[in-house]
């Protein structure tokens, strides 16, 4: 079973956030496996593990040739990567860096499972798993919160506003993972070691074909005009438990009348 | 200036049409002079009423999907109906599971870029400009699209208020999908309600919400006490779903359900911007947390340092005593 997972490799979201002057994120400072992606790869290695034979492969997109995110889901097990990294790449949109990952999955021979985050911890636009899916002409499900194979079948629990559906698919499929969909593993010593020698392809957008003018902020179709701090919301009172803070709770809710 | 003709994604459950729809048909009454819904599924004759009295002149609806996920049929059956012709300014989708699946397929199809996660929509002459929350909601970012339309934004829940209008019945209109080649195929087997009796999530006056300081997961019944004394919806974090204590229609958050209550009751909750972004909105916070510095303590209306382990069987017995 041949698994390909795509990863992000985002600022590190602990850090306070920040955008360039063309509005684009700030992604100077060490760039990191963003945490939503663990859990694809996670699932790729336990279904691959599963199957008996097959890999799982690794695709990312970043401008600036980043890999130490990429080295991380390598050491969870991950056999390569193919990093799509090209400065024409900055101010993409979700639908052009769904055409970018579309062109480096086509590369992956026999891939049997596309898996994806849910949305990205820094942008969650939330819609690249089905721009992708049908860029690739592929059925997909997301939001999934359990996944299985079963033969050429996937079993999939599929999140929904009121609780979940049981969904079946038949492969070649994508499906985008929650988080909690699997516990994802620490990369061990000997992953990381390994981690180091294993082959990341690195290509450009020309390489794969594409016109420079349908990604980044050329392809994007869509410009950002203005950015502003919302209005901060101001913190109340503060008191610290002395035995008789739930009194202060019940005055507080009698008097916006709730009880 | 006024959008000539507007499309919106009617969502419904078991009958009742979702309140993302009418938050959406309410927004784009104002940006529209013609409003329409498109709706994947069988029942549209029973949702027709509630989406017309909400400002929809007609429904255009796929008819029973076969169990089929919402995205490929929908989104193949706009794109042809568009590309022969018929097409709005402006498409209109809650950023929700199935939204999501229909937008990001249809923007592959029409060549579109999308715009997601957003709080308010404009128009400034012809052109759309959205506002979308980014760092946890401490920056808005306005986008406005320089392709052609149709134009396809997604808005976040409890962005836009309902309101009814009084309108007749939506005319049902039948939505032809084309062959879907090899993106259909992912069909549901089984569907599982696992909401919480009591009032609605995203609807109560009060919601309480339990987070990983509650320790295990046998605690979470003191938010489960207090919410009913309160008459209120229990919520959580993403760290107790993620961790399996409660199911995930309870998460609020970025990533769950967005929540504007009278009152939030946030219980061991640190406060991540993934959580915030679905409860600060609230009209009142009230937060209890051991540790002083959580995050959470910047939005509180009230803030308890203190355990939950004593504060909630505390505050329990005493509003118990209050009757």
């Amino acid at each position: 079973m041949n698994v390909v997972v795509t990863v992000k490799q985002i600022p590190d979201p602990a850090e306070p956030g920040a955008l360039d002057p063309d509005n684009t994120l700030k992604r100077d400072g060490k760039l990191i496996l963003d945490e939503a992606d663990s859990y694809g790869v996670e699932v790729g290695l336990q279904l691959v593990d599963k199957a008996g034979s097959g890999e799982v492969t690794l695709v990312s997109v970043a401008p600036n040739g980043e890999v130490s995110g990429l080295r991380t889901a390598l050491a969870m097990g991950a056999a390569k990567a193919i990093l799509v990294s090209d400065e024409a790449i900055a101010g993409s949109s979700s639908l052009s860096t769904a055409k970018i990952l579309a062109a480096a999955i086509k590369r992956v021979e026999g891939a049997d499972l596309v898996l994806t985050a849910v949305e990205a911890s820094d942008g969650y636009t939330g819609t690249v798993a089905a721009q992708l899916a049908e860029l690739l002409g592929l059925p997909s499900v997301t939001f999934a919160k359990h996944i299985e194979v079963d033969g050429s079948t996937v079993k999939v629990q599929r999140q929904t506003e009121g609780g979940y559906d049981e969904v079946e698919v038949a492969l070649p499929a994508l499906v985008s993972v929650t988080a909690g969909v699997v516990e994802p593993r620490y990369p061990s010593f000997k992953g990381i070691m390994a981690a180091k020698s294993k082959p990341v392809d690195q290509l450009t957008v020309a390489d794969l074909g594409l016109d420079a003018g349908q990604v980044g902020w050329a392809g994007a179709g869509q410009q950002i005009t203005g950015a502003t701090p919302a209005e901060e919301r101001a913190a109340g009172e503060k008191i610290v438990d002395e035995g008789d803070a739930h009194e202060k709770i019940v005055a507080f809710l009698d008097q916006l009348k709730v009880i | 200036m006024a959008l000539s003709r507007i499309w919106v994604h009617a969502e419904a459950l078991e009958g009742k049409v979702a309140t993302i729809t009418l938050e959406l048909l309410a927004k784009a009454r104002e940006l529209g002079d013609t409003v329409e819904a498109f709706y994947g599924g069988a029942d549209a004759d029973a949702i027709a009423a509630t989406l017309g009295a909400h400002g929809a002149s007609k429904v255009f609806a796929t008819g029973d999907l076969a169990g089929a996920l919402q995205g490929p049929p929908v989104a193949s059956a706009l794109a042809a109906k568009i590309e022969g012709g018929d097409a709005p300014d402006l498409i209109l989708f809650g950023t929700t599971p199935d939204g999501r699946d229909i937008a990001g397929r249809l923007s592959v199809k029409l060549d579109r870029s999308l715009l997601t996660n957003n709080t308010d929509i404009a128009l400034d002459g012809d052109n759309i400009v959205v506002t979308a929350p980014i760092f946890g909601g401490t920056t808005m970012v306005q986008t406005t699209f320089t392709g052609p339309g149709p134009h396809l934004v997604l808005a976040r829940p409890k962005s836009f208020v309902a309101e009814e209008t009084g309108g007749g019945a939506a005319a049902v209109e039948a939505l032809a999908v084309p062959d879907l080649g090899s993106t259909g195929g992912a069909t549901v087997t089984n569907r599982h309600i696992e909401e919480a009796t009591g009032p609605k999530l995203d609807e109560a006056a009060v919601v309480v919400s339990g987070g990983r300081g509650l320790g295990e997961a046998g605690n979470y019944q003191l938010i489960e006490d207090l919410a009913k004394l309160l008459k209120a919806a229990p919520g959580a974090s993403r760290a107790i779903v993620d961790a399996g204590w409660v199911p995930y229609s309870y998460q609020v958050g970025q990533t769950g359900k967005v929540v504007k209550p009278t009152v939030y009751i946030a219980a061991g909750i640190s406060g991540a911007t993934q959580h915030l972004v679905g409860m600060k909105g609230s009209k009142n916070i009230i937060a209890i947390n051991k540790d002083e510095e959580a995050p959470i303590f910047g939005v509180a209306d009230l803030g308890i340092v203190g355990d939950v382990h004593k504060v909630l069987p505390k505050l329990i017995e005493a509003l118990k005593a209050r009757g």
